[in-house]
């Protein structure tokens, strides 16, 4: 008994071995519930069938859609980078009015099913949209001046207004906790404030910079709703391909042979940002005291500051905003006069959401829905989490195994939801892990696409606690929960709270996978939201509008709290 | 303040496991389980008195849309999850046959219902109710600019209705592939391309699914978007009324119901070979064919029931157009063809 102890305790000791042991839950969740349903369906997808050969492929097939994806997926990013840099940057030095309030709605737009994106761009950039209208009235146009829908720019920018939320949460959250002593001494030799930056805050940001790249690359990379519904069809990406032969064509070889080409770019990616971004060396510093943030000072920070605003504005609220607002409004056509439109002020489609007025079994009610969605995040954020800070202390210290796992753990990120969801709908048919029967399945799904978020958000955060604090604490006689509580848990608080976030936002708006494995007696509240606007009739797309809004606010309101403990935990220490 | 994090994590796992609990209940009584994509709607009073009447439980599964569902059923047709399946259309009724899903099954309510609607000659498949994707119109436009309807697929192309119809990429849209597959009906496969160049020419636009071309390109619906035609369903205009703002007397819209401008939809029921319960699934068969069901099925789903005995609804008998003479190609040819038609489709309109 003591033998086994004691063997136990030089496992836990030694970094391989406590590797091994906090990789086993993460390794046995993601083999179980992410490697076995993939590798089903393609085993069962690329069966030798008569009439189906891999060397009769047209190879344009894969290339088209590969180089699309490629050259969109890095133009994004480069936007996105372009917008959410000065924004992290805003956030971390600034203080101003609204300044929580402004940075939760940023982080809506990551929970909206692309339905309702494409709907919101409409009420804000399409023909009959606010900025279109008020142009035409202006200038009496006789068209609308903005072609925006159908356009690779309306790709651009539904993916800028997408992802940006991810370059400032993580950007700025390792910014604010970055060690500004290392600038003073900088400051203190004579360095310019150029020089300063560039040589010492950016060096510090370099890991959360490249990791946010990643992330928003791979989302980039892996777009399905925003090609399909704002580029419209003469653009394709891997993902869209996927779903035209898997769902259309009912072609699932070809659609396995896509999946498992993006899924080998993810690997690749992957790959790449591990070597650029030296996953392992650890920086260690002493304790960050942090960037307190300030009231802008001079005309030309002002300045400065307003700018940045409203871009962030215009490109990430104010389409939220059309949408919401479009939910309160009642436009009716004038009889017989085209291009007249009378408005009024509305809460029919609200109080229409409650009613059922076609008797029909498989109506939600909003309440019910907006608490399956809530109960669903829930879930998820606990499941990401535990299994997250497991996967972030065993990559600690550079091993093999991490080598090896790291890209194991991230290509979840590149599986296609419908390819992830026939797997599921294969493997698990049976109790006790059936679609039907449990319902739990899909925060499982939400889980996995989260957990390789959460991993990147909790590394940088985890590599920058120093160890000379713990064995300090160690030293002066702290048990080991007492030195994670005391020590690591104030330091990583901030970006657990960013990882909860993140987990609640992609379990809220996952819409993909959502389709295949919710029971319709546990409806969320993306999918009711696809129940209205897949039907014809003012109110029904009245009603999904008002949906949406509603699941802005239930997610703003997860937001605020989440973000609400933060802040007690500052008051508190 | 710093313990905030660990009630968090207690909280969390609590509902965890709650959440699991009502997964492993065992239902005590019988059940059936009818899969189906998510456009099924029923009522609810409908299925509790089928409940009452034969005692057993009805579970509902949706799987995604028409073609995801289909797939699932066909990856798990060995063991599959459910007894009936509803919801394939003849586009996909032979891949359905050919994969030997389903039972053969003689309900003897098939002597009610009109032999064109019985396509599966071995009763795998039963049909259940039809439907038809038209072209609709905003009537508004078409008679502020005295425009007269069109009311023939050629029309389309001639230069007065240049730019004024939006269609759906029939890759990634069954109404889309339902339009595609009407032309080729109309103007045969030699002909079809040649249509559809001139369409291009004329300035159709083409959109990714039915959701982006009714509400962002329509100009009859809510989108209020700029083409006054839209590839749509011919049972559209009725909702219009159905689900209107304000009270309408009148459709917005209208079907255009030429020779062949409408493609016809027939969806069937089958009952899963290897199903749990077969005998149970004959008895839900037999129910979605009787007079209550069909008659359920226009203001639910939107389209028309197979079995003539049933009443329709006035708002259907009213608002929607009914074409003469629907376009159809026999499942067969789709089957074969599907593929290679979309391709050039692509090459022809897309590139």
């Amino acid at each position: 008994m003591t033998a086994t102890i004691r063997t136990l305790r030089r496992w836990t000791n030694h970094p391989v071995g406590r590797g091994l042991l906090l990789w086993l839950l993460p390794a046995v969740f993601l083999g179980y519930f992410f490697y076995q349903p993939l590798l089903a369906l393609f085993s069962l997808a690329l069966k030798p069938t008569p009439g189906f050969s891999l060397f009769a492929l047209n190879f344009n097939r894969l290339w088209r859609p590969f180089s699309f994806t490629i050259g969109q997926a890095t133009l994004s990013t480069l936007l996105t980078l372009i917008i959410g840099l000065p924004g992290a940057w805003l956030f971390t030095y600034f203080d101003f009015p609204g300044k929580r309030f402004f940075k939760t709605l940023t982080t809506l737009p990551f929970i909206l099913p692309t339905v309702v994106v494409a709907a919101g761009f409409n009420a804000f950039l399409g023909p009959r949209g606010w900025v279109n209208l008020a142009l035409i009235s202006q200038f009496n146009l006789a068209a609308p001046p903005i072609q925006f829908l159908n356009t690779f720019s309306a790709i651009l920018i539904a993916h800028v207004f997408y992802n940006t939320t991810i370059v400032l949460r993580v950007v700025s959250n390792a910014w604010s906790g970055q060690n500004l002593r290392l600038q003073h001494a900088a400051q203190v030799l004579g360095a310019s404030p150029w020089r300063t930056f560039t040589e010492v805050t950016l060096p510090q940001l370099k890991p959360a910079i490249l990791a946010a790249t990643f992330l928003v690359f791979l989302f980039n990379f892996t777009s399905f709703g925003v090609v399909l519904m704002l580029g419209g069809p003469q653009f394709a990406t891997l993902e869209v391909e996927i779903y035209t032969q898997a769902l259309y064509l009912l072609n699932l070889p070809l659609a396995s042979i896509l999946s498992i080409l993006q899924l080998l770019c993810t690997l690749l990616i992957t790959l790449g940002h591990n070597r650029v971004s030296g996953l392992g060396d650890l920086v260690s510093s002493p304790p960050a005291r942090g960037i307190t943030p300030r009231k802008p000072g001079k005309a030309l920070e002002r300045v400065v500051l307003f700018v940045i605003l409203a871009a962030l504005f215009v490109l990430l609220v104010a389409p939220l905003a059309s949408l919401a607002a479009r939910s309160f409004v009642k436009l009716e056509p004038t009889r017989g006069e085209r291009g007249t439109i009378e408005r009024g002020l509305t809460l029919q489609f609200y109080r229409e959401l409650t009613v059922n007025r076609r008797g029909d079994l498989f109506f939600v009610p909003p309440i019910m829905a907006a608490r399956n969605s809530f109960l669903f995040a829930l879930i998820t954020i606990g499941l990401t989490l535990t299994l997250g800070l497991m996967v972030g202390y065993a990559q600690q210290h550079t091993t093999i195994l991490n080598k090896i796992m790291d890209p194991v753990l991230m290509l979840p990120l590149g599986a296609s939801a419908i390819t992830l969801g026939l797997g599921f709908i294969i493997v698990f048919n049976r109790p006790p892990f059936s679609t039907l029967r449990f319902p739990i399945l899909l925060p499982i799904a939400h889980a996995l696409v989260a957990l390789p978020f959460i991993v990147r958000t909790l590394a940088p955060a985890l590599k920058n606690i120093s160890p000379s604090l713990r064995n300090a604490a160690r030293v002066l006689g702290a048990s080991p929960l007492r030195v994670w509580r005391e020590v690591d848990l104030p330091l990583l608080t901030p970006s657990i709270l960013i990882s909860a976030i993140f987990a609640l936002t992609i379990s809220m708006g996952e819409f993909g996978a959502s389709t295949f494995l919710v029971r319709p007696d546990y409806p969320t509240l993306p999918v009711a939201i696809f129940r209205y606007i897949s039907q014809p009739g003012a109110l029904n797309y009245g009603q999904a509008l008002a949906m949406s809004t509603i699941l802005m606010l239930v997610c703003a309101a997860g937001i605020f709290a989440i973000e609400k403990l933060q802040k007690s935990e500052k008051d508190g220490v | 303040m710093r313990m905030n994090l660990i009630p968090l994590l207690v909280v969390i796992f609590t509902l965890l496991t709650t959440a699991c609990t009502p997964a492993f209940k065992s239902a005590e009584t019988q059940s059936i389980t009818v899969m189906t994509h998510d456009s099924f709607a029923i009522s609810e009073a409908l299925v509790a008195d089928f409940e009452v009447e034969h005692g057993v439980k009805v579970i509902f599964v949706r799987g995604g849309d028409a073609g995801t569902t289909l797939n699932q059923a066909i990856l798990t047709k060995e063991n599959p999850v459910a007894d009936v399946f509803y919801g394939v259309d003849n586009t996909f009724l032979t891949r359905a046959i050919e994969e030997t899903l389903f039972l053969a099954y003689d309900s003897p309510l098939l002597a009610q219902i009109p032999a064109a609607f019985k396509i599966d000659p071995g009763n795998f498949a039963l049909p259940v109710d039809y439907g038809d994707v038209c072209i609709n119109y905003d009537k508004a436009y078409f008679a502020a600019h005295n425009l007269p309807v069109p009311t023939s697929l050629e029309a389309l192309i001639e230069p007065q209705y240049a730019g004024l119809l939006v269609v759906e990429n029939p890759a990634t849209s069954s109404p889309g592939l339902a339009f595609l597959m009407a032309t080729i009906a109309h103007f045969g496969e030699t002909g079809y391309l040649e249509y559809w160049h001139a369409l291009r020419e004329n300035g159709v636009a083409v959109v990714s699914d039915w959701e982006t071309a009714y509400y962002t390109n329509f100009s009859g619906s809510s989108g209020r978007g700029p083409q006054p035609m839209v590839v749509s369903y011919g049972s559209s205009p009725a909702a219009e009324v159905l689900f209107a703002e304000t009270p309408l007397v009148e459709a917005p819209t209208g079907s255009i119901i030429g020779p062949n401008t409408c493609f016809r939809q027939i969806e069937f029921v089958g009952i899963l070979k290897n199903a749990p319960n077969p005998d149970l699934a004959k008895t839900f068969v037999d129910f979605m064919l009787s007079v209550p069901f069909q008659e359920d099925i226009p203001l639910q789903m939107f389209v028309f029931p197979v079995n003539p005995q049933a009443n329709l609804p006035p708002a259907f008998l009213e608002h929607v157009d009914t074409p003469d003479q629907p376009a159809s190609l026999p499942p067969e040819l789709i089957e074969a063809r599907r593929e290679t038609w979309i391709n050039a489709w692509i090459e022809v309109v897309l590139d």
